[in-house]
């Protein structure tokens, strides 16, 4: 009951939140990704680095359990899946989460994207065996593995450096990154205004 | 409208920080895996069933892991399926809060109908195929945006920064090429 509640919670907060960055919005996803508008990308860097500081800071106070972290496994198909992902984000507008709540928030066209999605799901089910037999879901690099060593955590480290502590030096690194990235990184005249 | 980048990213990573403090990580994308089981067990039940230890299925994907995808499709009552439900309800009541989208971009997105015109057929069916792409990739990956992206960089996980690397690797030339006129 207690898990529930908590869903309830902080689904609706993560919603809500992502409708009020922008994140839910195509035309913004599109400027980002054609770097004419890089606000929602500053957003983004700035809260993994915000999300990234707090996480390792609560555990080394011992605020915060190791144990509710989660790591997913390295493999080829991480890249791949993600190439996919990326052309689909580009040329709809939306990923997973920012799709459901487009599609709630009355956007039509998010309704076809969480049809294709539901249909895309159901291919990879559907081929998942062959993916299997593939290789290409095969751990490389350790598999579940952080940059450095956390405590407790039972995962496996890249680098031998304690890892709550680069974990908060690489969230100031993001954090850095997105007050330093520039509004805007092509130029005016490379992508062409409406004709009047 | 939108809130500044500096207030809004203190947000999403305050939101990002007490998922992870409270309860695990935020991911999205295997909700759709467990919607889809949904659906299917509930034409075919046979799809989906019952063992000693667990739940198991007649789909691979499904039954990997132990059948815990399996277990969230016999119970989709569960903290992940409930998050993506509160999800939608939060951004609604967002957008309704603050007054709402007007009729053409509730429609189609401004910035494709500066580049692709008014046609919504069009619009419909790129955003249709874009949603297989992304869910399908997803699932390759193992994580969206939110889980692999956002998640796992926040982790410092490997495997976050390389799915960030193809998604952008692929997403900026797409838009680069396809978004050619501004909105």
């Amino acid at each position: 009951m207690t898990s529930i509640l908590l869903a309830t919670l902080i689904g609706a907060a993560f919603g809500a939140v992502l409708d009020r960055i922008g994140a839910t919005n195509p035309n913004l996803i599109g400027k980002m990704l054609n770097l004419t508008n890089t606000h929602l990308m500053k957003t983004i860097l700035l809260a993994i680095g915000t999300g990234s500081i707090l996480m390792f800071g609560g555990q080394m106070m011992g605020l915060v359990d190791v144990g509710h972290m989660s790591v997913k496994a390295t493999y080829v198909g991480v890249f791949l899946g993600g190439l996919l992902l990326g052309a689909g984000w580009a040329v709809s507008g939306y990923c997973p989460g920012t799709g459901v709540c487009a599609a709630a928030s009355g956007r039509k066209d998010a309704l076809f994207f969480v049809a294709g999605g539901l249909l895309g799901a159901a291919a990879y089910m559907a081929t998942y065996p062959a993916w299997k037999a593939s290789g290409l879901l095969t751990d490389i690099a350790g598999g579940k593995v952080t940059m450095g060593e956390i405590p407790a955590s039972g995962y496996d480290a890249v680098t031998s450096l304690p890892g709550d502590i680069l974990g908060i030096a690489l969230g100031a690194v993001f954090v850095l990154v997105a007050f330093l990235l520039p509004e805007r990184i092509v130029p005016d005249h490379v992508i062409g205004h409406p004709a009047e | 409208m939108h809130i500044k980048w500096k207030s809004g990213g203190l947000l999403l990573g305050l939101v990002f920080f007490l998922a992870v403090a409270l309860v695990k990580p935020i991911g999205v994308s295997t909700q759709f895996v467990i919607l889809d089981g949904v659906l299917w067990d509930a034409i075919a039940p046979s799809v989906v069933s019952e063992t000693d230890s667990g739940y198991t299925s007649t789909n691979a994907y499904l039954a990997k892991s132990g059948g815990k995808y399996a277990a969230s499709v016999a119970d989709p009552l569960n903290y992940s399926f409930v998050f993506v439900l509160a999800m939608m309800v939060g951004a609604a009541l967002s957008v309704w809060q603050r007054g709402g989208l007007d009729a053409s971009e509730r429609s189609i997105p401004a910035l494709w109908r500066a580049n692709f015109g008014d046609g919504t057929f069009k619009r419909y069916a790129v955003a249709f195929l874009g949603g297989f792409a992304v869910l399908y990739g997803a699932r390759l990956a193992g994580g969206c945006t939110s889980g692999h992206m956002m998640s796992g960089m926040m982790q410092t996980a490997l495997s976050g920064y390389i799915f960030a690397a193809g998604a952008f690797a692929a997403a900026i030339p797409v838009a680069l090429m396809m978004y050619k006129q501004e909105a």
